[in-house]
């Protein structure tokens, strides 16, 4: 049993114009087996949350906690986070030459667990995830996320998910750019490693679609940096009838 | 990184290649000032031996393995394959070449697929002259690879000719000491449907200056230049490139890449192409690129595209020196791996990309094990 904790988080960046407020008072409270989507406007702040809890060094936190099970994230390196057992399936994954997914996911692997792990059960375990994801094997000898389309990958993401283990996961648009069918394959894959390790997970979605296949137990409405509205599963339909009109009268946009 | 690519028709600093005057003879080159596009970023101070200085010519040690298919021979200068593909285009090169009394022949004719290596293990620090003329019958497959190690204060030349449809893959790797000194001039000659893949990687030695120039002179020539460099405190590793497109339906794609960890680190990368009057429907793609791990280092990288015919498939380049970049070690650290794991990882990565193209397994593993060694020096900034 694992929980997020963020509290009055407050997140800056600099900018050539200098620093500029993101996140204004993030309050929200994950737990193990829970699925939390939030949804808002383009450059509310979403993916800054996902980063400042990833601990990406862009991001400046200026006051609030983050704290996974009352450990202090904030004060964890990047790789230390991860450790701890949090994971974010990123809106834009990176490619890096050279480095293939078959190596990257092992080096992973072994870092996460302090040990290399054993070479069958692994190989099985890859060829497994990866399978479920149908994504075809000769992706394991690829570089990581080199050439791959979007939607490839988004899948490598979740193969990620599935292989890492987190206990708290942060998905940030995974949904975006997949089709119907690879929607479906994504969904399920979540779902299934929510029921095998009793994930978390914090959702970022634009989209009810994705909702239909993973469903959320609270929906949060993020607007202008922070939580304008938290409600259950319906609450999602009514945004998507009515978008986000209602949270942006006389508040300040952009 | 930061990425600066060029379209062909963008402005480009434009030597003209061709017009390079070519000979054997040292005094027929105007003494070195330090100051010509030639020299201008070759410490020229600390070789002046080998550019002026008399040369030991003879036969400078290796030992060839031998293969089916293959002869191997010493011959004197004036043999008819001595200038088969080239000739000095600097006093250097012209320095070895009048002072060489010998030159080391390696000829493949085989159809099946033979490896050779030039081994040298280096010599004493006398300054020296060599002459190696590597050549590919009509047909012939194969791979040499020139291995220097040890100690070495060496001015040479090497010529490589890759006859009508052979595929021939050549290596220059130098592994030389801490001390060693090592110009090479090296010149192809590419036939009809001939394919050449020529690879240069400079981890060891002071002062290490390779230049390849790749002549595709018969229809339909391919060669890929791969390059691969590592430069420590203090290390000078310079390549200069030249690829002249001179029949039509030629390809040429240029690959090199360098890190650079040390204060004082010193690259330089320059390559020319040169696409001539009859190259019609040829494509290049040549791009340079350089990862800085640390403070008070230095890479030059300067492309240089002339093309004199309107009727191309492709011509491009780019070239970028750029640190780490921040999105790929965070995308890894976020998945647990350590700065430090990450670090190695991207540098490896990025190398590796050069030596995945080599094609030779063997050669690869012994390369990945000698950068692997590289980056135990890099510290964690
Ligand atoms: N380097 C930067 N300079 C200026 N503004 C920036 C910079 N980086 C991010 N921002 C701004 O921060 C805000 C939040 O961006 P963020 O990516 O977190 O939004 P988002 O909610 O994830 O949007 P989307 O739904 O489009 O993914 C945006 O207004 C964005 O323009
Ligand atoms: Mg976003």
């Amino acid at each position: 049993m694992a929980t997020l904790e963020i509290r009055d988080l407050h997140v800056s960046i600099e900018t050539d114009q200098g620093s500029k407020e993101i996140l204004r008072g993030v309050n929200l409270t994950i737990n193990s087996g829970e699925t939390h989507a939030i949804m808002g406007p383009n450059g509310s702040g979403k993916s800054t949350l996902a980063y400042t809890i990833a601990g990406h060094p862009r991001y400046t936190v200026d006051s609030g906690s983050i704290t996974l099970d009352g450990a202090d994230v904030l004060a964890m390196s990047i790789d230390e986070r991860a450790r701890a057992g949090l994971f974010l399936a990123m809106q834009y994954p990176v490619e890096i030459p050279g480095v293939t997914v078959s190596n990257f996911l092992r080096t992973a692997k072994t870092a996460l667990d302090g040990e290399a792990p054993a070479l069958r059960s692994w190989i099985k375990d890859l060829r497994g995830s990866m399978e479920a994801l149908r994504m075809d094997s000769s992706f394991a000898e690829r570089n990581v996320n080199e050439g791959f389309s979007g939607g490839e990958k988004k899948r490598h993401e979740i193969v990620q998910l599935e292989l890492l283990k987190p206990s708290i996961a942060v998905l940030d648009e995974t949904d975006s750019g997949l089709d119907v069918d690879a929607l479906k394959i994504v969904s399920e894959g979540v779902n299934r490693v929510k029921e095998n390790t009793g994930l978390g997970v914090l959702l970022i979605t634009h989209y009810t679609r994705i909702l239909r296949y993973i469903t959320p137990d609270f929906v949060h409405v993020f607007v202008d940096g922070r939580v304008a509205e938290e409600g259950g599963p319906e609450l999602a339909e009514r945004l998507e009838n009515e978008g986000y009109d209602r949270y942006l009268t006389g508040s300040t946009v952009g | 990184m930061q990425q600066h690519p060029h379209g062909p028709g963008s402005p480009v600093p434009v030597q003209t290649r061709n017009e390079r005057f070519a000979s054997a003879a040292h005094d027929d080159f105007p003494a070195v000032t330090g100051r010509e596009l030639e020299w201008k970023l070759t410490p020229v101070e600390k070789i002046r031996d080998l550019i002026d200085g008399e040369l030991d010519g003879s036969a400078f040690p290796a030992e060839v393995s031998s293969a089916p298919g293959v002869t191997v021979e010493w011959v004197a200068m004036d043999d008819a394959r001595v200038g088969s593909a080239g000739l000095a285009e600097e006093r250097a090169a012209a320095n070895a070449w009048s002072s060489a009394q010998q030159a080391l022949t390696v000829t493949l004719t085989s159809e099946e697929a033979v490896a050779v290596t030039i081994d040298r293990a280096g010599a004493d620090r006398a300054p020296r002259a060599a002459h190696t003329v590597i050549t590919a019958a009509p047909n012939a497959r194969g791979i040499v690879v020139i291995d220097n190690r040890g100690s070495a204060r060496l001015t040479e030349n090497v010529e490589i000719v890759a006859g009508a449809g052979s595929d021939l893959t050549v290596v220059s790797l130098q592994e030389w000491d801490a001390e060693s000194v090592h110009l090479s001039s090296q010149f192809a000659r590419v036939d009809k449907d001939a394919r050449l893949k020529h690879v240069v990687v400079s981890l060891g030695g002071a002062i290490v200056r390779v230049k390849p120039s790749v002549h595709l002179a018969g229809s339909a020539a391919d060669g890929q230049l791969l390059g691969l460099y590592f430069a420590d405190s203090g290390q000078h590793l310079e390549q200069r490139v030249y690829v002249h497109h001179i029949a039509p339906q030629t390809i040429s794609r240029v690959t090199y890449k360098g890190a650079l960890n040390g204060a004082g680190a010193r690259t330089v990368w320059v390559g020319d192409v040169l696409i001539g009057r009859d190259a019609t429907g040829t494509d290049s793609y040549e791009q340079n690129r350089n990862l800085v791990l640390s403070d008070g280092t230095r890479a030059d990288s300067i492309p240089n595209l002339e093309i004199e015919t309107g009727d191309i498939a492709g011509a491009g380049h780019a070239s970028a020196t750029g640190r780490f970049d921040d999105e790929q070690l965070f995308y890894l650290r976020s998945r647990g791996i350590d700065e430090q794991e990450a670090r190695r990882l991207v540098v490896l990565g990025f190398l590796l990309e050069v030596v995945q193209k080599i094609g030779a397994p063997e050669l690869e593993q012994r390369l990945i094990a000698a950068i692997e060694t590289e980056l135990d020096a890099v510290a964690v900034v």
